[in-house]
């Protein structure tokens, strides 16, 4: 495999006395798409949220083993929590940009991180805009409330919004729920153009989603990751037989 | 009886309730300013009191009621907030926080005459601030804590949860999630608690009794030190403690504190409808 972006050893996750993942190894590529599946409450998106370590927000939480970005275990004493969640971006279920204008969602990371000048803000949004191809559509609404938008629109806005901190990693929990089917299969070719320059981790309940736009998908059920591989192989000849079940329908 | 009937029953009760909710208030006014409306003059509002408080103005009282308002809103805006902010976004549910919440109901339940002897004991006497609006407005000031730490803490419950998680999956880190994801859009409610404070600050007479309201004073007060004359307590006076004051007089000066509080939340509700429509979600 190529240049590894995420790994995992042995990481296990506790909310109070419920294991919600158990014993987890993976590894995920660079700039390619990562889908992460299986049955609600598998542990899928838990597994997402310890990449960027949202799940600290919620109290009880116990983590073990070791999660490992840029070279540093993200779980380590005194490791870089708000550096972290510069670097892994995350896009949520729900299009939920702040109640302000475009421009303003945008430059909301730039001005807590202070990556630039206020001068460079404009180049900044037009690139971060650019890169959903948002911009020919907002240029001259750069300052209209972004919850005008459409749900889309809005949603794009959102990955926009984590582009200017220069991710490199982008997280997506079920990005796609919230949206129409045209709607979805725009935000899937947005990712296949973002994984040129990002990590991408999906979270999907919708298969066809997963073996469209990913280049691997992972396996859960029941906290543990059954199966990870090449999105083909594991649409096609899954080694496990849980694995074959689940995406051929017969439960979950 | 037939549903429809009980309807209108219902309904015509409903309704006799609100109206009588409305009437007094209606009253209240009408009688002020109807008797009241005659003393009003450019001298009533801005000069000083002659011949005993019987003829001249109220502008000492009005100068004072002013000054204590606003000194109470600027010791219990800040510390009422922060204490919110606190509960809200920091404290999680331990014996703390428990205690804190409990304080607040029952700062909240105190009668005003009891602020007033707390004022006199803590401020006046201990930390010897003497009978000064400094006292008075401290004391005013914890008497609206409970009001404004309250609507504080609803206001920052009512900002979505997702502002605190979108902000601080950004990489901001918790209070700046706080500064500048939270607090802004609980601005419109942290300003209601702020007019409710400030209208009841402007007119409680007990607390300004023993902590800075003076009887008569011939100048205005020249610093935080000194001590003041103020509408609620000069309206006692005048109606209770110095005979041979006219009627009109005497409603004007309650049609002036009420103007004064009305004029002041009217400003605070124009901020806040501003900000309301700035922020929308």
């Amino acid at each position: 495999m190529s240049e590894i972006s995420i790994e995992t050893r042995g990481l296990n996750l506790f909310y109070g006395d419920f294991q919600a993942l158990i014993g987890i190894d993976l590894q995920i590529p660079a700039r390619k798409v990562t889908a992460l599946i299986g049955p609600s409450g598998c542990g899928k998106s838990t597994l997402l949220r310890v990449f960027n370590r949202m799940n600290d927000l919620i109290d009880g939480v116990r983590v073990s083993g070791q999660v490992i970005i840029g070279g540093q275990d993200i779980f380590a004493p005194g490791a870089d929590l708000l550096g972290l969640r510069e670097k892994v971006g995350m896009v949520f279920q729900r299009p939920n940009p702040f109640p302000l204008s475009v421009y303003e969602n945008i430059v909301f990371g730039l001005a807590v991180h202070r990556l630039a000048r206020r001068q460079e803000y404009g180049g900044i949004v037009e690139q971060a805009l650019r890169s959903v191809l948002l911009w020919d559509d907002l240029k001259d609404r750069l300052h209209h409330s972004a919850l005008k938008l459409s749900l889309e629109q809005q949603q794009r806005l959102c990955i926009a919004r984590v582009l200017p901190l220069k991710p490199q990693i982008l997280l997506m929990d079920e990005p796609c729920s919230a949206l129409d089917p045209i709607a979805t299969l725009h935000i899937e070719e947005l990712m296949q153009k973002l994984k040129k320059k990002y990590t991408i981790v999906i979270v999907t309940h919708n298969m066809q989603q997963a073996a469209r736009a990913s280049d691997r998908t992972g396996f859960l059920y029941l906290g543990k990751l059954i199966e990870i591989n090449e999105t083909v192989n594991i649409f096609t000849k899954p080694a496990q037989a849980m694995t074959e079940n689940y995406i051929s329908g017969r439960f979950g | 009886m037939k549903p429809r009937l009980a309807q209108k029953i219902a309904f015509a009760f409903l309704l006799l309730a609100t109206l009588l909710v409305v009437l007094p208030v209606l009253v209240i006014l009408l009688i002020i300013v109807a008797k009241g409306a005659s003393a009003i003059s450019w001298d009533f509002l801005f000069s000083m009191p002659r011949d005993g408080m019987t003829a001249g103005g109220i502008f000492p009282a009005i100068l004072g009621t002013l000054y204590l308002v606003i000194g109470a809103i600027i010791f219990a805006v800040p510390l009422g907030v922060m204490a919110a902010v606190y509960l809200v976004e920091y404290s999680s549910d331990n014996w703390l926080s428990r205690l804190v919440k409990l304080s607040i109901v029952n700062l909240a339940g105190v009668p005003s005459v009891v602020y007033g002897l707390f004022g006199l004991g803590i401020f006046v006497t201990f930390f010897r601030f003497g009978a000064s609006i400094l006292s008075g407005s401290l004391t005013l000031g914890i008497m609206i804590l409970p009001v404004i730490i309250t609507s504080s803490r609803e206001a920052l419950e009512s900002v979505p949860r997702h502002f605190r998680t979108v902000s601080l999956s950004l990489g901001a880190s918790r209070w700046q999630t706080i500064r500048h994801s939270v607090l802004p859009h609980a601005l419109p409610g942290i300003l209601t608690g702020m007019i409710l404070g400030l209208g009841r600050a402007a007119g409680e007479t007990a607390p300004i009794l023993f902590t800075v309201a003076a009887f008569y004073l011939p100048r205005l007060p020249q610093s935080v030190f000194d001590q003041t004359m103020a509408l609620p307590y000069h309206l006692y006076v005048i109606s209770t403690q110095v005979p041979g004051i006219a009627e009109n007089v005497r409603y004007g000066t309650a049609l002036v504190l009420l103007s004064l509080v009305l004029l002041l939340n009217l400003a605070a509700i124009l901020i806040r409808s501003r900000f309301r429509r700035k922020k929308k979600w």
